[in-house]
């Protein structure tokens, strides 16, 4: 059996699909969420250098990953150990080498790269621009502005997965999310502004 | 040769995988395969089977293999039929 018919076997088994598309989604706003408020807090400051703000992001964005590595891995082993246990009782046999004992071993690691690397992997991008401008690259925008410009096109996007999973209007998914961008950037700026 | 043509197994499974996909595995276990399920009885956390599968040359070794992969566990074989050809010449 392919990998990938192997990893979705587990993942059905144990019903964990939805919560690695929740996890995508939620872990993956809170990354985007994060840069942006980060990035407006340097917009708001004192200029600093853009190797401090690429930085401190790249930091916050490691850190943010590690967490929902490490969460999602100690909550999911143990709700999938007690899971088994359970299944054990019922069927009266060991499962360990059955395809739920896999399923138990395999899909916290899988859920925690999920709820781990959505942050990461969007945080990643929304800084690409501070890269790209340490690196000479010339950009249509300055690099916090378009920084900010991919979180809002991002957030919006997750807002749009949503949308689509609960099977509503993805224009008002988006644009929902998109207005919580907004008061955050608002409340930001009443903060430090 | 002897060969079993047909077995009706008890199987008590729990609820994942469903019963579309335990079929699909155990027929994929053996050439020819047709497997045919019933649900007895439904628990909170399992289901009993009736377990019916036909072919030229089932090996109940193999369909216990894939029963045992999915988390499910034979408890007793309630039927077997079996054929010894006449030889051809």
């Amino acid at each position: 059996m392919s990998l990938s018919r192997r990893t979705s076997q587990l993942l059905r088994i144990s019903d964990s699909g939805a919560i690695m598309r929740r996890y995508l989604i939620v872990n993956g706003f809170d990354g985007a969420l994060t840069m942006l408020g980060l990035i407006m807090g340097f917009l708001l400051s004192e200029p600093a250098e853009l190797a401090v703000i690429s930085n401190a992001c790249l930091a916050a964005a490691i850190a943010l990953g590690m967490s929902g590595i490490s969460s999602a891995y100690v909550s999911e082993e143990a709700e999938r150990k007690r899971e088994l246990d359970k299944l054990e009782g019922a069927m009266i046999t060991p499962l360990d080498q059955s395809a739920h004992g896999r399923a138990a071993r395999w899909v916290p690691i899988l859920v925690a790269a999920v709820n781990g690397g959505s942050p990461l992997l969007i945080s990643l991008v929304i800084i690409t621009p501070l890269w790209l401008a340490q690196a000479g690259v010339v950009l249509p925008l300055p690099p916090l502005l378009l920084a900010v410009a991919i979180a809002a096109v991002l957030i919006f996007v997750l807002g749009v997965l949503l949308g689509r999973i609960a099977e509503v209007s993805w224009v008002r998914s988006g644009l929902r999310t998109l207005l919580v961008a907004g008061i955050t950037v608002a409340l930001i700026y009443m903060v430090s502004g | 040769m002897v060969k079993v043509k047909r077995l009706v197994l008890d199987v008590l499974k729990p609820h994942q995988p469903g019963a579309l996909e335990f079929c699909r595995q155990i027929a994929a276990s053996g050439e020819g395969y047709r497997v045919c399920l019933k649900v007895d009885e439904v628990d909170e956390n399992t289901q009993t089977l009736q377990l019916e599968i036909c072919g030229e040359d089932l090996a109940l070794e193999s369909i216990e293999r894939v029963i045992a992969d999915m988390g499910a566990s034979l408890h007793s074989i309630d039927l077997v039929e079996a054929h010894n050809p006449a030889d051809a010449d």
